[in-house]
């Protein structure tokens, strides 16, 4: 996947877990708990749906990667070679 | 092998059931009983439908609310606003000797009739309920302390502490005279701050989303099919016996029976069984069918919380109900779209789980008719006289909570010690519902949800 794909994928699951949130002005710069109401339940969830659609672990170590689009990319790019969207 | 069983298809087992299966675990879940529920649940009786439990959802919030309990659970949930159908109350009332407060789901509301009826309290009301907001309610490691203390430390009028106390105990407290300072917050937030709400449909509704969802994502569920004994090896569960001799087993077992309960049905039982007590609070509760709406009577309030004495006194009582204080819900007060179907009282004491649990069975009917009416006459000082009016009359008590939830002395509010962790003397045996803490029918949900994630989902 590229990522743009990525980008893509993450805004659908984050559609789909805050649905009452306006993802339209997303800053891919800024931490995603600072635009939206995310909380750790929220976050736990960006995990397991990633990891249920694409079958990639992410230990909890690696959370941190998470907090912003941009880092969210990065760092599933790699991850993410083979997947197709 | 399921990955995990569940015992109980109440809020909390469903809630916990719909993310693991969400998230493809096999997950079965297994009730005793004919139907789905367990202390919100509901019946037809002479073609008429009720909700046992439920008198109004608290945590409301408008749809769209980004933050709150609600909003939380939906989302976790995959569900949407319309599927719970809440529709806010009409407004409720705490009434006491001589002084009556009022509420609605717009905060607000409390603070100006605080204001108004205890002029020298207003400040110490609006430090309290700083204390409330700075409070982390969801801290599964906070500490038990006194609500009481707390309350008492800013607000000095005795009256007024008993006022704020009596709907948050009337509504989940499973202790006596006090409550932890957490479940104070839970319910304080619940019904004051956020308030009440019903779906059109009652509980029914709630409960059918809920078992979809869960059947949706590919959940499994067993009825009649009683836990006998839950099984272990080594200090793991391994799986549950069921009351037919079948064994199921699993990697893991989530059980919402109760924390005493679910030790009774451990075949290795705890070595420390204290902090498994069952609970003592429990109910009767009175169901009025009306040929006319209770607004037709001029009794417009959503729910009365009364208490006629100087003190309010939540314990189980010494006689077999509690006739001083009481709790009137009319389901019709809320602001639905179009009226229910029929006009509904629903009046519910303190009872003395004792009494009614060894009654024998040919003076059980009689008493419960005779303690009904004794129950009507002390709530109509609170509300018009309505007894011209009624079609239909049924009631529950103790006993009845007992035989359908198989919750010890019908205690609605389970143990007095929490299980905030979820955590049991069996390594991947976990609780969630009532015993694990979080209040009221979101909370019961939100309890599924936390068991589930914290110890099967985040940790595998």
């Amino acid at each position: 996947m590229s990522a743009d794909q990525i980008r893509q994928v993450i805004l659908n699951i984050l559609i789909r877990i805050a649905p009452d949130n306006d993802l339209s002005n997303l800053n891919d710069d800024v931490p995603f708990r600072e635009q939206m109401e995310l909380d750790s339940m929220d976050f736990l969830d960006i995990v397991m749906e990633i990891r249920k659609r694409y079958r990639v672990q992410i230990p909890e170590e690696d959370y941190t990667f998470l907090n912003t689009m941009a880092s969210t990319v990065s760092y599933l790019l790699p991850r993410l070679q083979t997947a197709t969207a | 092998m399921y990955d995990t069983i569940i015992i109980g298809a109440g809020l909390s087992g469903l809630a916990a059931g719909i993310r693991l299966a969400y998230y493809e675990r096999p997950v079965c879940i297994v009730e005793k009983h004919t139907t789905i529920g367990g202390l919100n649940s509901f019946y037809r009786l002479r073609k008429r439908d009720h909700d046992v439990g439920l008198h109004a959802v608290t945590n409301y919030a408008k749809p769209g609310t980004k933050t709150g309990p609600l909003s939380k659970l939906l989302r976790q949930l995959r569900l949407r606003w319309e599927d719970f159908d809440l529709t806010p109350q009409c407004g409720s009332t705490v009434a006491f000797p001589g002084v009556t407060l009022r509420f609605t789901n717009e905060f607000s509301v409390l603070e100006q009739q605080i204001a108004e009826a205890f002029p020298a309290q207003i400040d110490g009301f609006r430090r309290l309920v700083q204390r409330v907001n700075d409070h982390d309610e969801l801290n599964l490691a906070a500490r038990e302390t006194s609500a009481r203390e707390i309350v008492c430390s800013e607000i000095t009028d005795r009256t007024l502490v008993d006022m704020l106390f009596c709907p948050l105990m009337f509504y989940g407290s499973p202790t006596a005279h006090d409550m932890d300072f957490t479940q104070f917050v839970i319910m304080f937030k619940a019904v004051f701050q956020e308030g009440f709400g019903r779906p059109h449909e009652g509980v029914r509704l709630i409960m059918r989303k809920m078992v979809q969802q869960y059947r949706g994502f590919g959940g499994e569920l067993r009825l009649r099919s009683g836990v006998q004994q839950i099984l272990s090896e080594n200090g793991r569960v391994t799986g549950v016996q069921l009351e037919n001799g079948t064994v199921l087993e699993a990697k893991h077992v989530v059980s919402s029976a109760g924390s005493a309960e679910t030790m009774r049905l451990c075949d290795v039982e705890p070595a420390e069984p204290e902090p498994y007590r069952p609970g003592a609070i429990s109910f009767l509760e009175t169901i009025f069918s009306l040929d006319c709406m209770p607004s037709d009577l001029g009794h417009n309030e959503t729910i009365v919380f009364y208490n006629d004495s100087d003190r309010f006194v939540y314990d189980s009582p010494h006689e077999p109900i509690d006739l001083r204080s009481g709790i009137i819900c009319s389901p019709n007060n809320f602001q639905y779209d179009k009226p229910l179907d029929d006009g509904r009282v629903r009046i519910t004491a303190l009872a003395n789980p004792d009494y009614w649990m060894t009654l024998p069975q040919d003076r059980y009917v009689a008493e419960k008719e005779a303690w009904t009416q004794r129950i009507v006459e002390s709530a109509l000082r609170f509300m018009p006289d309505f007894r011209s009016h009624v079609v239909d009359t049924d009631a529950f008590t103790p006993r009845t909570i007992t035989k359908f939830t198989s919750h010890f002395n019908g205690a609605v509010y389970g143990a007095p010690h929490k299980i905030r962790s979820g955590q049991t003397h069996l390594q991947n045996l976990f609780l969630c519902g009532t015993d694990q803490g979080f209040l009221g029918i979101i909370g019961s949900m939100l309890s599924g949800i936390t068991i589930a994630n914290l110890h099967l989902l985040k940790a595998n």
